[in-house]
């Protein structure tokens, strides 16, 4: 798969749009809303405590995001009030939507996980320098209790689900 | 490899269980050999289910000191055999958040955003065996623990600082601090602080530290009270012999406490008919905590002056005092301790003398003990302030 990091000012020039391009034919970007030549999708985003130039140096996006391959668009702009960068994601395909997308978001298989999980952890590998790792870690015996068996599927949705 | 810890097991039941060692998962990790472990109020939402995150077989336990056992390829401030004191709360010390010294508020340090995102609107950190709400790692109630971003959580104890004294410094001083320098302590102030557990008194004791001219405690337990008086050097109230609103009143000459602290959390008591209707309101879940003692708080706070949360509350409330905050210009802010920021402080005035907090390690005991601690703690038998368990022994 053929993968190019197309970089462009948008507005006063602050905004810099890092675009995964792989089809054979890429899309226009748009600046407002409503043009039909854009994704319906909202973008996700991180505020990095970074420079811009941090985020993606030489265009190479963070592995988590580079991944995902021309799944996504990825913008990048200064984050307003010296807060570092804001890194935004987005799925070129119309996300599932109503009754399939909830069953895909409950089966851990809907796209919009993969973007939220890769968007949480390039954040963390740039600031932290790395990603947060909780299991294997000791507990006593699991309960086969309905209960028991929520939390663990919540808990395994919770580094891919939320309202980013 | 497996070693003892102290499991929550459901409603109301802990268990100490044979589990596997902890082990290094991120590079940034040291294991620490635990030394002394102590129950905390807040745990109790936990055990009583107030706080419905938890799966059968979570290892319990966030205030805790220990000896370094083992540390990842990229620590660089600890070493084996290092004494230390670890935060409660898991910073990754380098987001926007950790580097304004909000550090329980840290963006990396929870690997479950979603639950809180979902509850609050924004994650919040992680802390150590408080639910996977809180990231689910594993709890201190245990012979070793793995900790995360250890050269920003893990601080050295300066030697002549007790286990006993330094243990408090994770998170029952850490949190009372957090609440007095947040809120703006001044001198010359007068402090309320609902509540005289361990957060209560090291939140007494920090506003006294700041210069508080008067610093007054309520609570309801005379075991308590005494501790706040000799060992803190506060005034009390006891709120089931007095009025807390006539005594504050009466005792700031009709103004009001400048500052009101509120250490109690979602499981309050009061003395009045409130308790009851918070009481069957919470256990028909058409309110997720009882508020009576931040709404108390709120009443007696004087015009224009700053009330703190730092008990922990979940969910939603009833009967807020919104009108009172608005129109007496209250400023009304909560928060989990920002603990890294003060800890360093804290671990020095100990070292001074002056700060104590071994007091209120009423019961100490062995991990073995664990289940009849927390019943012990719960239910305040025999004086009990803080059961502490030393996986030794």
């Amino acid at each position: 798969m053929k993968t190019s990091i197309k970089l462009a000012a948008a507005g006063a020039g602050l905004a810099v749009l890092v675009r995964a391009v792989g089809r054979s034919r890429a899309r226009p970007f748009a600046a407002g809303h409503g043009d039909e030549t854009e994704p319906s999708n909202r973008w996700r985003a991180v505020t990095v405590n970074q420079p811009q130039e941090q985020i993606a140096p030489d265009g190479a996006l963070p592995p988590p995001l580079a991944d995902l391959g021309d799944v996504i668009e990825v913008r990048i702009s200064k984050a307003a009030g010296g807060k570092g960068t804001e890194l935004a994601a987005r799925l070129r395909d119309p996300e599932p939507s109503g009754a399939a997308g909830l069953a895909g978001r409950l089966a851990g298989d809907d796209p919009g996980q993969a973007v939220r999980s890769a968007l949480r952890e390039s954040k963390q590998l740039i600031e932290a320098g790395e990603i947060l790792r909780v299991e294997p870690q000791p507990t006593g015996r699991r309960a086969s209790t309905p209960g028991s068996w929520l939390i663990g599927t919540v808990t395994r949705r919770a580094g891919s689900e939320g309202v980013l | 490899m497996t070693m003892k810890a102290l499991t929550w097991r459901g409603v109301n039941k802990t268990a100490v269980e044979s589990v596997p060692d902890p082990q290094i998962l991120n590079d940034q990790d040291i294991i620490l050999k635990v030394g002394v472990s102590a129950t905390c109020g807040s745990d109790l939402h936990l055990l009583g289910g107030y706080i419905p995150a938890m799966r059968a077989g979570d290892i319990l336990g966030h205030e805790f000191m220990g000896e370094v056992a083992e540390v990842g390829p990229a620590v660089r401030n600890h070493r084996v055999g290092d004494r230390v004191v670890v935060c409660s709360f898991i910073g990754c010390g380098r987001c926007w958040y950790c580097e304004q010294g909000l550090w329980s508020l840290c963006d990396n340090g929870n690997p479950n955003p979603a639950i809180t995102e979902a509850l609050w609107g924004y994650p919040v950190g992680g802390c150590f065996g408080y639910s996977h709400a809180l990231g689910g790692f594993a709890g201190s109630h245990a012979e070793y623990v793995r900790v995360p971003y250890a050269d920003r959580g893990a601080f050295t104890i300066p030697d002549g600082v007790d286990d006993l004294d330094a243990v408090f410094a994770s998170d029952a001083a850490a949190t009372g601090w957090t609440g007095v320098d947040q809120i703006g302590v001044q001198p010359g102030d007068v402090v309320a602080v609902w509540g005289a557990g361990g957060v209560g008194q090291m939140a007494a004791r920090a506003a006294i530290l700041r210069g508080a001219e008067r610093v007054v405690v309520i609570d309801r337990l005379p075991e308590r009270l005494a501790q706040a008086e000799n060992a803190i050097g506060a005034e009390t109230i006891n709120y089931e012999t007095d009025s807390v609103a006539a005594e504050l009143r009466e005792r700031t000459g009709g103004r009001g406490p400048d500052i009101c602290i509120e250490a109690v959390g979602m499981e309050g008591d009061s003395a009045g008919p409130q308790y009851l209707y918070d009481q069957v309101k919470q256990q028909l879940r058409l309110e997720t905590d009882r508020p009576m003692a931040v709404r108390e708080a709120i009443h007696a706070c004087r015009k224009g002056g700053g009330v703190f949360v730092l008990g922990v509350y979940g969910g939603l409330v009833d009967k807020f005092p919104l009108g009172a905050v608005m129109n007496k210009g209250l400023t009304l802010r909560g928060a989990q301790q920002f603990g890294h920021r003060y800890i360093p402080e804290i671990l020095g005035l100990m070292a001074s003398g002056e700060v104590k907090a071994s007091h209120l390690a009423t019961h100490v005991m062995p991990l073995d003990d664990g289940p009849a601690g927390y019943r012990m703690f719960k239910n305040k038998e025999d004086g009990c302030v803080r059961a502490v368990f030393r996986p030794e022994g």
